[in-house]
């Protein structure tokens, strides 16, 4: 157990979003048993106004969401002198089972609200609320994972035990002497650049197609998908490489730190953003024909893209001028 | 794009005109927000500074302290040891320390007394810290009688003070010749209190301890680095648990608001009621109230930033030096260096305006599905 402010301050926002998250899933039920549009009682209107509260909570679990999860890496980076051997936040997040797992799920969470909002910014501009079964199926999805990644923060915060020293001897010495490795596996870098990069020129052509035809959404929605997960590791094999100038320091986190001119928040909220567009317009895509909608969703699938496409290329820049003006050079 | 950025602005000024027709229920919610806001703030920059200064202080530890136990308590050290210890591949230097506590029964002091090294610590003189100084009333060229262990009258004559700047380290501190040292506390020859050892590469400072510990089992090696974390998590821990202290407010502070939120008055509902028959959505209203409480926080948020500032660094938190500080007789007076990053104020954001927003969410969509009639004519 750890009670440091920063500890203390995410456990009461994982509280917080989990009491938020299993509020909105319980009117999400309720809606979805009883949801009738045809109807005009009194259960019906009561019903309607409380779909406005929910999507209200959505945006806020959505914006503590992304807040947090930049707060939870710079935490587990504060906290790396702690450790014995941890060097940064990967060292940190690897003292016990619970930090990767906890950290996917927020990134996870954070990519199925940023969708949720989409649908609901759809189904709010239609006047018969036609999306409010999907939206609420996919909420009583969310709840669970938002739970569950609360649970592994408290898990994750309750399994750090510092390394300070005991009475017999320094602790490095005295039991189970084990040094944590922020060594992250990593792929190999020259086949990544290749997989990278053709992955974002997948993504930009479907994304140009799907804008100036209005086809093959799936497409580019798929390819933005993928190419968000290569990015990751294409962040992990090379990318990080070529802002630290060492051929060996892998390390995701780092980047956020003030030695790299906190570059990696605008790399990764250019991702993630693109991402969340991304996925968008995929999830749209099924409802394209629902009455009310079939002339709303396409304007708000070709924004989403545009949404996509310039943060994914922004993305994209940045790699490559830090590639060619990085004073590493990888053959 | 330029139409929603309009909605958003008028929608604001709305906002800020009627924040300021009620001036009297916002002040109080103001001033309520404000205090609380100060006071997590207070405790964060202080709790921060203090690890700052610890952080600085430790720089200048030795790589390694080596001490020996017997019988689990710490016992002085031959200097057979410094030898062999020196003798391990990577060892720069071994210093053997001498150091330890004088009792002053005159005002119930304690200084720490050290041997400077043969060098530059003359026999029958002393360097003494400004705390010790001023209990004494001292000034250089006076003499600090003490007495030995043999109960025997040792006179030193004060060289030099310790600048006022080195006061965290160096304000309860004596230092004199080694032969004073073994004089005043009767101390075997031969003997240290410790030992400081120096290792070039701080890679191998592990396995030159580890190399230690194997050595001499009853020996007890100790690195800079764990002296720094054990710092970092006793400053941590007291931190947190005056936060938690601190919760029962914040607490109190968040039913106050929800209280505050959810009881609208008849001018207010009004209002409401008013918006919606002209044509605002409920959309429109739940933004307002968004925007009020934007205000309010950001107002609070600034403002109690900026008092926590000059309470912390300014008048050395006076409400909180007591309790976090720790308490001696000569405790040295010191300002603690202003460090404020964007990682604290985050923290303290998550800490403060993130509950309320989640406290007033319920209470600002009721006030916003107000039915227009039911309103107007409540």
């Amino acid at each position: 157990m750890i009670l440091q402010p920063a500890a203390l301050a995410l456990q009461l926002i994982a509280l917080l979003v989990s009491a938020m998250g299993l509020y909105a899933g319980y009117y999400g039920i309720r809606i979805l048993g009883r949801w009738d549009p045809a109807s005009g009682s009194e259960g019906q209107l009561e019903l309607e106004r409380r779909t406005y509260l929910v999507s209200t909570i959505m945006s806020y679990i959505l914006s503590f969401e992304l807040m947090s999860l930049f707060l939870f890496i710079y935490t587990a980076d504060d906290l790396h002198s702690l450790f014995t051997g941890a060097m940064c936040a990967a060292g940190t997040l690897a003292v016990n089972s619970f930090g990767y797992p906890a950290l996917l799920f927020k990134i996870v969470n954070f990519l199925l609200a940023g969708v949720w909002l989409i649908v609901n910014h759809a189904d709010n501009r239609g006047y018969d609320y036609p999306l409010i079964r999907v939206k609420y199926r996919l909420l009583s999805l969310i709840v669970p994972l938002l739970l569950l990644e609360s649970g592994l923060l408290f898990a994750y915060f309750d399994g750090l035990k510092p390394d300070i020293i005991t009475s017999c001897c320094g602790s490095l010495f005295s039991h189970e002497s084990r040094s944590i490795s922020g060594d992250l596996a990593s792929l190999p870098h020259l086949p990544m650049q290749i997989i990278f990069f053709s992955g974002m020129a997948i993504t930009l052509a479907s994304g140009l197609y799907f804008y100036s035809r209005g086809r093959l959404a799936y497409l580019f929605s798929a390819a933005a998908t993928i190419t968000f997960l290569i990015a990751v590791a294409a962040i992990l094999s090379f990318i990080s490489l070529y802002f630290y100038e060492l051929p060996t320091h892998h390390c995701p986190f780092c980047l956020l730190q003030k030695e790299y001119g906190y570059i990696g928040y605008l790399l990764y909220a250019t991702l993630f953003g693109g991402a969340v567009a991304g996925i968008g317009v995929g999830a749209l895509m099924p409802f394209g024909k629902v009455g009310s909608l079939a002339r709303i969703i396409p304007v708000i699938q070709r924004r989403l893209t545009i949404i996509a496409l310039v943060n994914y290329l922004l993305f994209t820049l940045i790699v490559v001028w830090t590639m060619v003006f990085s004073a590493l050079k990888l053959s | 794009m330029k139409r929603a950025v309009e909605r958003h602005l008028n929608i604001l000024e709305f906002t800020l005109a009627s924040l300021l027709r009620r001036k009297a229920k916002n002040l109080s919610l103001l001033a309520m927000y404000l205090l609380v806001i100060f006071i997590l703030a207070s405790l964060l920059f202080f709790v921060t500074g203090l690890k700052r200064e610890a952080a600085v202080i430790l720089n200048d530890a030795p790589d390694m302290v080596v001490q020996r136990l017997v019988a689990g308590r710490q016992d002085l050290v031959p200097d057979g040891y410094a030898a062999e210890i020196a003798a391990i591949r990577g060892v720069t230097a071994v210093r053997p320390r001498l150091w330890g506590y004088y009792y002053d029964a005159l005002n119930g002091a304690n200084y720490t007394v050290m041997a400077g090294d043969d060098t530059t610590a003359i026999s029958e003189k002393a360097t003494i810290g400004a705390g010790v100084a001023k209990v004494r009333n001292l000034a250089v060229g006076d003499l600090l009688p003490l007495i030995s262990y043999d109960k025997a009258p040792l006179l030193l004559e004060i060289s030099a003070i310790f600048p006022s700047a080195s006061n965290l380290v160096a304000a309860d501190m004596i230092v004199i010749s080694p032969v004073d040292f073994q004089q005043l506390f009767n101390f075997p020859s031969g003997q240290a209190t410790d030992l400081a050892v120096t290792v070039r590469n701080a890679k191998e400072l592990p396995t030159v301890a580890a190399k230690i510990a194997a050595r001499f089992p009853d020996s007890r090696p100790i690195l800079k680095s764990e002296i720094q974390r054990t710092y970092q998590s006793v400053f941590d821990w007291r931190g947190g648990m005056t936060l938690i202290i601190l919760a029962s407010s914040l607490l109190s502070f968040i039913i106050f608001a929800w209280d505050k939120a959810t009881g609208l008055s008849a001018e207010e509902r009004k209002e409401i009621g008013i918006l919606k028959s002209i044509g605002w959505e409920t959309s429109d209203v739940l933004l307002l109230k968004f925007w009020e409480g934007l205000v309010i926080s950001l107002t609070a948020f600034l403002l109690g930033v900026i008092l926590a500032y000059g309470h912390v660094f300014f008048l050395s938190a006076p409400l909180f030096a007591q309790a976090l500080k720790g308490w001696s007789v000569i405790y040295p007076d010191f300002k603690l260096m202003p460090v404020v990053d964007a990682y604290q104020l985050a923290v303290l954001f998550f800490l403060t305006v993130v509950p309320y927003t989640t406290a007033t969410i319920i209470p600002c969509w009721r006030a916003a599905t107000i039915d227009p009639d039911a309103a107007m004519r409540y």
